[in-house]
């Protein structure tokens, strides 16, 4: 709808994927997973309900189909934001603080440990959100001096940090790893 | 080691921006019709630019107080002008804690040979541009994002079309030249040879590329888009139409949707009057804005 699209549409195609830009709940039917990305939430958010991707995407999450969300879509996904009664989709049992690390000119980038995924990840963090807290299923793949910065629910991936303001697809290929564990999952239930 | 304020996060923070629309406030109650409209920044000023022509006189940075009951009534970014090469501008909307700082022809320019060094800044900057030349010379000093120029408060949108047609056809040749041919193409539009063997490279510029300066309807946000922009900056254009609420949500989704005409049609029924508008052609060589900077 909004944000650094076309940055994770080249990351998820180095990856080995077919990608599209998605702006129609019609365009859902054929995808195998989605990626929400970074950008404004509060625009993305309402743009979502206008054009029904609100409904649309817990419906695409409750086929276990995988999301991930970086930055703005994190907050798309939580299921908790602090300060605010609402949610946008609510899907991800996290608590997340918009804005946590300050205004733009306390955004920055950094080395960090992704579990699973990378020893040296570079997180850009650009007014980036944080992760208060998780639930039981919830695993914390990434940490900021002690703040949650990533973490995986079953099928759903998020990062406070944009890995696709970087040349580095290894976030994107263990994305696309869930989603094939999906497409395994889809066959074997089919049969 | 964290970084702040590195190429990647400034220009970055504009890439989040994509796809969106930057609306003119000046004060909180418009920051957050804005914001509710869908905005994806607001840029704090003491008067919009309609205005700004209106009134005459010298045009400088907006009075701190505004800008921080913008800062203070949203959530999503807040920009502000600085007059261009009025570096000590700059650094007090830096100390503010601006998000984006915009180095404007808009307001009365402080200085007619320098742009300010952008590079000594953690804050990003954007800069207006006519050209591909005038962007990468902006680009060269550190702009993190660049925006077409427009004729900023008339309501007219024939300027915009103007510059961004112009970067956009400039890009194109770029890109299809051999490299032989660059270095006395980097002399003709007066840019950096780096910076022109990037655009020639990649076939597009190093950083976000939006249109501002008189886009007013919902048409004229799409046909930006369809131009080759990344978003739209609405400066009088919201605020003094009949209808900012309406006009603002109708420009927020047809710059989404830019290619769904049907949309488009209906997102402009029964919206009211747009802004008055100039014509262009009317306005006196000193009443142009676009002209400032170089």
């Amino acid at each position: 709808m909004q944000g650094a699209v076309a940055e994770h549409i080249r990351l998820l195609e180095q990856a080995g994927a077919e990608a599209i830009a998605v702006k129609r709940v019609e365009q859902l039917a054929e995808l195998d997973g989605l990626v929400i990305p970074g950008g404004e939430s509060t625009a993305i958010g309402k743009l979502m309900k206008k054009y029904g991707f609100d409904v649309a995407l817990k419906e695409f999450s409750a086929q276990k189909k995988p999301l991930f969300g970086t930055c703005a879509g994190m907050i798309i996904l939580a299921g908790e934001i602090e300060g605010q009664d609402w949610t946008h989709l609510g899907l991800m049992d996290i608590k997340v603080a918009r804005n946590a690390f300050g205004r733009q000119r306390e955004s920055f980038e950094t080395d960090l440990p992704v579990a699973g995924i990378a020893e040296d990840f570079r997180a850009v963090f650009i007014r980036a959100p944080l992760i208060r807290e998780v639930g039981e299923e919830v695993d914390i793949l990434a940490r900021y001096k002690d703040e949650i910065v990533a973490a995986r629910q079953g099928h759903l991936l998020c990062a406070s940090f944009h890995p696709e303001l970087t040349d580095d697809k290894r976030m994107h290929a263990y994305f696309l790893e869930m989603v094939r564990e999906y497409r395994t999952q889809e066959a074997a239930v089919a049969q | 080691m964290a970084q702040q304020g590195t190429e990647r996060v400034k220009r970055g923070m504009a890439e989040m921006q994509k796809g969106g629309v930057i609306m003119d406030v000046v004060n909180a109650e418009q920051a957050r019709i804005a914001e509710a409209a869908g905005a994806v920044a607001v840029m704090a000023l003491e008067r919009v630019p309609a205005d700004i022509r209106a009134a005459g006189g010298v045009a400088r940075m907006a009075d701190p107080t505004i800008i921080e009951e913008v800062m203070n009534a949203v959530s999503i970014p807040v920009m502000a002008k600085a007059r261009i090469g009025h570096f000590v501008e700059a650094k007090v909307l830096e100390a503010l804690g601006v998000d984006y700082i915009d180095e404007s022809e808009v307001l009365t320019p402080a200085d007619e040979v320098f742009h300010i060094n952008k590079r000594e800044f953690t804050v990003p900057f954007v800069c207006g541009a006519r050209d591909l030349g005038e962007a990468l010379r902006r680009i060269g000093e550190g702009a993190s994002m660049i925006r077409t120029k427009g004729e900023p408060g008339t309501g007219n949108i024939v300027e915009a079309v103007r510059h961004q047609r112009m970067m956009q056809s400039q890009i194109r040749k770029v890109a299809s030249m051999s490299e032989d041919e660059l270095m006395a193409e980097a002399k003709a539009l007066g840019a950096p040879y780096e910076l022109l063997k990037q655009v020639h490279d990649t076939g597009k510029l190093p950083v976000v590329n939006f249109a501002a300066g008189g886009v007013s309807t919902p048409a004229d946000a799409a046909l930006m888009m369809h131009l080759g922009s990344d978003g739209v900056f609405v400066g009088s254009g919201i605020f003094k139409s009949e209808n900012p609420e309406k006009f603002a949500r109708a420009i927020v989704e047809a710059t989404t949707h830019y290619e769904d005409y049907e949309l488009i049609g209906h997102l402009s029924k029964g919206l009211g009057n747009p802004m008055k508008g100039i014509d262009v052609a009317s306005l006196l060589e000193n009443e142009r804005m676009a002209v400032r900077g170089w």
